[in-house]
């Protein structure tokens, strides 16, 4: 009987209330210069970068930002722990596969696409039972969807085309006649689907989205009060987050490794997926940059210190173990000095970084 | 409901409510007429938070119902009393603490948003109007309770008591018809009582919202308020104007050794 | 019939064993309020410095005595490095905390150590064992024993020491013991430090069964939906989860398995956990907190 409060078209009590017009105060956007000149170097990047670079450095450092950013969306900005990123990465791959294979007459960015929108459907799926479950009992079922999602794309063939040895690798990577196949051809795909990607992750942050599923994190019972449909949001942050992580996964298996399995998605890519966005910055999205350059580099980093200060006598697995050590340390220390991880560090560094309002 | 025939916009009857076994409302029932600043009194732990609680649904009473603008509920959901226009603040300020004050204010707009997800993924432009839009009614809410100066500060550092205005401002920005305050002016100077007192006053005049008050200061409850209800131990002692409550002897005897 | 009881029983046995690792979770967690995810890398650590010591010519005793001692010097680091900086933070901070720690502890353990897999002979070979008609595993019975009693070793350590007094009264209401004047800092050293020997003899046994490897430090996944179905505070309940998670996958993977191809242990028991927590939130013997605003 009684109707809902229907929007007022123009809030006319608070204007009497203040009986003077607002002031105008808008956030000033002072970040094109800076930002287009980044991107125009990524852009122009493959004609000066050499090919190891590209294909071993720049790529995967590309796609982990977006699994970063994938993972943050969700875990950072919404406060839903996951630690099956992986997991849904390898639908986006399997799934890509799937199309690239079976229909074929779809663009390769379609089937990636397409490929993102199934992993999103499973990450939805996966994500209902955040009504019920919360805080950190909700990892359970991150492992559930990470270990299950593993298992089913070794144990039904279908799903590598009943290939012998499990694993999926792209038939042809072109784009409208466009040889994909090379390391600039691959660099150039994954940028533009992590270009678009970023900018759309930071429309939907700066969004009501974006300030829903933060009020969620923050604290869900106060959102739910101040009228935000809580589980609606949990729901679109788990399918927004394994759209992302979906295409990530397809990017990785076919712009970067070339041919993967179930096994490439495993439980420690998740793992490595969380540490880039604690160490880059959770709630933030240059932070998933930051991590994934820092996650990147390290090993590389170390394999040179290794070389040069002892003459390349260092063993392998040990330079592996003195990383793992490194990570851990790190994973604690910013834990203890700075949750916000390298991306505040940074930022009280150069109060004027050009990355600034892409960090909330 | 047209207004002649409902004079009340809520009504308490019979709720009760415990929590392992001990009862923090005892069949408690009373009316609040709509535009009336109604305020809730007593010792403390006599239930009024719990109260405020159950009126906006964040608990469940065991019994009773709540009578809501004509309709009759055993329980509203808080998403669904937030949709039918009742704002609330808690005792503790339940802010988003990581979210600047601005944001924190826009997220009480975000009922009335009717933009979709992809217009907001894709910045098309009735986003970014709906965004343009819901930003000024944010100025203009910060401009009348004075918060320039804290616009863009994490809202977890800032006093406790400009963290109450800023509660306040997000409740308010959606105009809602029910305002439930929880203490709105705890931890404040007398000067900064005065002037929340006064943002009140103004929001019933001005926006017509009824107001549901918990408060210890008994001279802001008598110069603020039309109607009082006193709670003790979860059961009702006193119901009327300030004044006739002030005289009652049951009130008094509940409040004896915590005069304020 | 025999089949059924044979699997079930296999399962409870081997349940047994996710309950010994669970105990360390419980442990720690009723004192510090803390899932420590590095409590599968310190079962590594601790199986690794033994087999190694071992190997190196130390006693079994001597060898068992120095790994102790280790533990203790580690729990002591762990607490004055990890814990105390992160004392008043979120569940999931220390959790994460946790992770990196687990980190920390498999790259010193397998940079020292190495990463080849060792094998662990405790002198219990897994021969089958006849009893009532019905078939055993020799090595998940002694498991099983050494389960009981490491149960009955902590109980009576809590009930009755003065320590574990102070535990408990740690576990119940910290700041009511700080009043009381117990020493924070001391209780979560012993506290892990009992939980590392426990998860020596958990890395013991688990490394007698399939060798002490990298994969050991996983064996700590499966100890949250152990967790959650048993409750996180209470010894009881992670036995009860133990055997509740060991029968169910066995009993999964031989009934169910069959139609969906097989290989169903790596995931079932979460997917019990999230059935289980839609039903009881808080786990079987786990504490029902409610929400105050």
């Amino acid at each position: 009987m009684s109707q809902l409060l229907a929007p007022p078209a123009d809030f006319t009590g608070l204007s009497a209330l203040l009986n003077h017009p607002a002031p105008i105060v808008l956030h000033q956007r002072r970040w094109h210069g800076p930002l287009v000149a980044l991107v125009l170097a990524a852009v122009l990047l493959p004609t000066v970068a050499n090919e190891y670079w590209l294909s071993a450095i720049l790529v995967p450092f590309l796609i982990l930002s977006l699994s970063g950013l994938g993972l943050n969306l969700l875990t950072g900005y919404t406060g839903q722990t996951s630690v099956g990123s992986a997991g849904f990465m390898a639908v986006g791959a399997f799934a890509t596969y799937a199309l690239l294979v079976r229909v074929p007459v779809l663009p390769l960015p379609v089937s990636i696409l397409l490929g993102g929108l199934i992993a999103a459907a499973v990450g939805l799926l996966f994500g209902v039972p955040s009504g019920r479950i919360k805080g950190f009992y909700l990892m359970v079922t991150s492992l559930a969807a990470q270990f299950f999602l593993e298992w089913v794309f070794s144990k039904f063939p279908w799903f590598y085309n009943y290939g012998s040895s499990g694993t999926i690798s792209a038939p042809h990577l072109e784009v409208a006649g466009f040889n994909l196949n090379t390391p600039a051809g691959k660099y150039g795909l994954v940028l533009v689907f992590v270009l678009a990607l970023t900018w759309v992750a930071v429309n939907l942050v700066r969004s009501q989205t974006g300030r829903n599923w933060m009020a969620i994190r923050d604290m869900d019972t106060a959102a739910a009060v101040v009228g935000i449909p809580v589980y609606r949001y949990k729901l679109l942050a788990f399918a927004v987050s394994s759209f992302y992580l979906g295409i990530a996964g397809a990017l990785w298996a076919f712009a970067y490794l070339g041919s993967a399995s179930a096994q490439s998605f495993g439980i420690t890519r998740s793992f490595q997926i969380l540490f880039i966005i604690i160490i880059g910055g959770m709630g933030s999205i240059a932070g998933n940059f930051v991590g994934a350059a820092f996650i990147s580099l390290l090993p590389l980093l170390l394999d040179t210190l290794g070389q040069n200060l002892f003459a390349g006598h260092v063993d392998a697995g040990l330079l592996q173990n003195i990383q793992k050590v490194i990570f851990g340390g790190l994973i604690i220390w910013f834990l203890i000095k700075e949750p916000d991880g390298l991306v505040r560090i940074l930022s009280s560094i150069k109060e004027r970084l050009a990355l600034w309002p892409l960090r909330l | 409901m047209s207004e002649a025939a409902n004079p009340y916009l809520l009504e308490v009857e019979s709720v009760s409510l415990s929590f392992q076994g001990v009862k923090a409302i005892s069949d408690l029932s009373f009316k609040v007429r709509r535009h009336e600043i109604c305020s809730l009194i007593g010792p403390n732990g006599a239930g009024k938070s719990s109260l405020l609680n159950v009126l906006n649904g964040v608990y469940r009473a065991d019994a009773g119902w709540l009578h809501y603008d004509g309709e009759r509920f055993d329980h509203l959901e808080p998403l669904e009393a937030a949709r039918r226009g009742i704002g609330r603040t808690f005792q503790n300020n339940a802010l988003f603490k990581k979210m600047t004050v601005l944001d924190n204010i826009v997220t009480g707009l975000s009922k009335r948003s009717t933009v979709g997800f992809l217009a907001q993924a894709l910045a098309l432009p009735a986003a970014r109007a709906e965004a343009a839009r819901f930003r000024e009614r944010t100025e203009q809410v910060i401009d009348f309770l004075d918060l320039q100066a804290w616009r863009d500060v994490p809202v977890g550092q800032l006093a406790y008591g400009l963290q109450k205005r800023v509660e306040l401002g997000r409740a308010l920005i959606a105009e809602p018809q029910l305002l439930l305050l929880d203490e709105p002016m705890a931890g404040m100077n007398a000067d900064e009582k005065v002037e929340m007192s006064t943002f009140i006053a103004d929001i019933n005049r001005e926006l017509g919202t009824t107001v549901v008050l918990i408060e210890h200061d008994m001279g802001v409850v008598m110069s603020l308020s039309a109607h009082v209800v006193v709670l003790d131990y979860g059961r009702k002692v006193g119901d009327g104007s300030p004044s006739d409550v002030k005289n009652n002897p049951e009130v008094i005897a509940a409040y004896l050794g915590t005069v304020h | 019939m025999g089949l059924f009881l044979e699997t079930l029983i296999g399962g409870l046995l081997a349940g047994t064993m996710y309950s010994l690792v669970a105990i360390g979770f419980v442990l720690i967690y009723k004192a510090s309020g803390v899932f420590n995810y590095a409590q599968g890398s310190l079962l590594l650590f601790a199986a690794l410095t033994f087999v190694t010591l071992h190997e190196k010519g130390l006693s079994f005793p001597a060898a068992l005595a120095a790994t102790v001692v280790v533990l203790i010097a580690a729990a002591l680091l762990i607490e004055r490095w990890v814990l105390r900086p992160l004392a008043n933070r979120t569940q999931i901070t220390l959790f994460m905390a946790t992770l990196g720690l687990s980190f920390v502890v498999e790259g010193i353990s397998q940079g020292l150590m190495g990463a080849e897999v060792h094998s662990l002979d405790l002198g219990i070979d897994d021969v089958p064992v006849f009893i009532g008609g019905l078939m055993f595993s020799q090595f998940d019975a002694v498991a099983a024993a050494t389960a009981a009693v490491l149960v009955t070793v902590l109980a009576l350590l809590f009930n009755k020491t003065r320590i574990g007094v102070s535990l408990r009264a740690v576990a119940d209401d910290t700041r009511a013991a700080l009043s009381l004047g117990i020493n924070l800092n001391r209780i979560w050293q012993i506290v892990w430090a009992v939980a590392g020997v426990v998860g020596l003899v958990a890395g013991m046994l688990w490394g007698a069964r399939q060798g002490v490897q990298f994969s050991l430090s996983f064996v700590v996944l499966k100890a949250l939906p152990v967790l959650i179905i048993g409750g996180f505070t209470s010894i009881g309940g992670a036995i009860a989860g133990g055997l509740i998670v060991g029968a169910s996958e066995t009993l999964a993977e031989a009934y169910l398995g069959p139609y969906i191809g097989g290989g169903i242990t790596p995931w079932f028991a979460y997917f019990l956990a999230i059935a289980f927590l839609y039903v009881r939130p808080a786990g079987l013997f786990g504490e029902r907190t409610i929400d105050r605003v």
